[in-house]
């Protein structure tokens, strides 16, 4: 056998076996890491109704309120977005400001094919990016699905604020480190239910235990053509929207 | 051993020694000097957890407030309300559970409140009521008319547009704004005691719409509207599938 005919084949059997050891033992960085709802214990979800939506901004308040989190309007945990519609394929988006009463358009406006609010927050991804990009490990997903933020030992150097498709993440110019929607982690493990869910007027946001036969989110799920945010990225986010419409990104 | 140490050049022997020396030293800082709690990332992540845990609570929740205001927990859960945590409205109470001598909740009273949710926008829901805050009962506290425990119109009202406010401004720029409500809606008296009960009519047919829009409609009122053949116009849909009666598309 000649010399180069021996190399590729030597080659070629390290390759595979690598591999395989590297898969058997997941030592590769693959989807062997991504997170599957455990068989016991909680594993946290949200619905968000968008039928219901009033656009009414106590959510966005009490996250705030209930949060610690800078009063400045572009510091949000949970946002509500206001889309219109035109007939021209037009689409404008634009997050709604809280205490503020908008200017309403006159029905009058024909040139609007339709309207709707959308309330936006972590989704709390079961696969999150923002998880593997952290280069000091400073984010993490707890036991029951929760993605967190150690403001110890994050260095706010803002790589996971890029790498969220949801733009869920900001950076808290007090503590100069990374925030984001933490399902309210305090009140939900005193079984108290998340800010925004508590003071949302007409149900349009939903919090619950997936693993859970009967609650109020299984019903949602079991009931409502479900959607989530931009499924193609395998995120597998864990708020789930009933009536979301195509042109929500 | 020391045959290969005699056959390595002098230069790389001392090179050898520098480098284990740092090793040892690398090593030394890395396993003894650096305290262990900045190594170990799951120790860090219950820290960060428990650290999460311990924030101050805000919002009560809704089981609070009726453990004292009974009354008004009650009240409030047979009306529209029933739903509104306490807190939406009044803020955040888990301070005035703590100590409710010192410590009160807002309540308020200002006209700017209530628009928050229920002024007219149209990418609100259809049937949310909605009211348009410059022409409503100018001035007026909202709380002057209606409970906010039990929100109802104070008085049995005489316009659909109190409660049908959204229907009424989108009928009133449409070609439709001469039509009185109970062109089309018969409503009786009960509708306005019990609205969710006893419900107005809605039409059922095309041929309705067509007293005014078929060829050959007489109702004077129709002297100007456009006209179809009830025969050949939309096959087998009823009119309000295409045409939207309290703003008909059609221009």
């Amino acid at each position: 056998m000649n010399g180069r005919r021996k190399f590729v084949r030597d080659a070629l059997a390290f390759l595979v076996s690598i591999s395989a050891i590297g898969g058997t033992l997941k030592l590769l960085p693959a989807k062997a890491f991504a997170r599957e709802a455990p068989r016991k214990g909680k594993w946290y979800g949200f619905g968000v109704s968008v039928d219901k939506c009033i656009g009414c901004a106590r959510c966005m308040e009490s996250c705030k309120t209930e949060n610690d989190v800078p009063r400045a309007p572009f510091f949000v945990r949970t946002w509500v977005e206001r889309y219109v519609i035109r007939k021209d394929g037009e689409t404008i988006v634009k997050a709604i400001e809280p205490n503020v009463e908008g200017i309403p358009e006159t029905a009058a406006d024909r040139e609007i094919l339709r309207s709707f609010f959308v309330p936006k927050l972590c989704n709390q991804c079961a696969d999150p990016p923002c998880v593997q990009v952290c280069p000091v490990g400073a984010t993490f997903q707890t036991g029951d699905g929760v993605v967190l933020v150690n403001v110890k030992t994050c260095v706010g150097c803002r790589y996971c604020i890029q790498a969220c498709p949801y733009g869920a993440r900001y950076l808290n110019p007090t503590t100069r480190t990374a925030d984001k929607c933490t399902f309210c982690y305090h009140r939900v493990s005193q079984n108290l239910l998340p800010a925004c869910v508590e003071v949302c007027p007409t149900q349009a946001r939903i919090f619950g235990d997936l693993n859970t036969g009967v609650s109020v989110l299984t019903r949602f799920r079991r009931m409502n053509k479900i959607h989530v945010l931009k499924p193609a990225l395998n995120t597998e986010p864990k708020v789930y929207y009933a009536g979301l419409d195509g042109e929500v990104r | 051993m020391k045959k290969i140490f005699s056959k390595m050049p002098d230069a790389l022997v001392r090179l050898l020694v520098v480098f284990v020396a740092l090793a040892i030293l690398g090593a030394f800082v890395v396993i003894v000097l650096i305290p262990k709690d900045t190594k170990d990332v799951k120790k860090q992540w219950a820290d960060a957890i428990r650290r999460e845990q311990a924030k101050p609570v805000r919002y009560a929740g809704f089981h609070a407030c009726g453990e004292c205001h009974d009354k008004i927990y009650e009240k409030k859960k047979t009306g529209y309300h029933r739903d509104l945590s306490c807190e939406t409205c009044h803020g955040p109470a888990y301070a005035h559970t703590q100590d409710p001598d010192k410590v009160k909740p807002v309540i308020p009273k200002e006209r700017a409140f209530c628009p928050l949710c229920h002024a007219y926008n149209p990418s609100r829901p259809r049937g949310f009521p909605q009211i348009n805050p410059v022409a409503h009962n100018p001035l007026k506290p909202c709380a002057t008319c209606h409970n906010p425990h039990d929100p109802k119109p104070p008085t049995t009202p005489k316009e659909c547009s109190a409660c049908h406010g959204e229907i009424a401004r989108t009928k009133a720029v449409s070609h439709h704004v001469q039509l009185e409500c109970t062109t089309c809606h018969q409503t009786p008296q009960q509708h306005k005691i019990a609205p969710r009960s006893v419900k107005p009519s809605k039409p059922q047919n095309r041929e309705f719409c067509g007293k005014c829009h078929a060829k050959d409609a007489k109702d004077r009122m129709a002297r100007n509207a456009p006209r179809i053949d009830l025969a050949d116009h939309g096959e087998k849909y009823v009119c309000w599938q295409c045409h939207y009666p309290h703003s008909p598309e059609v221009e």
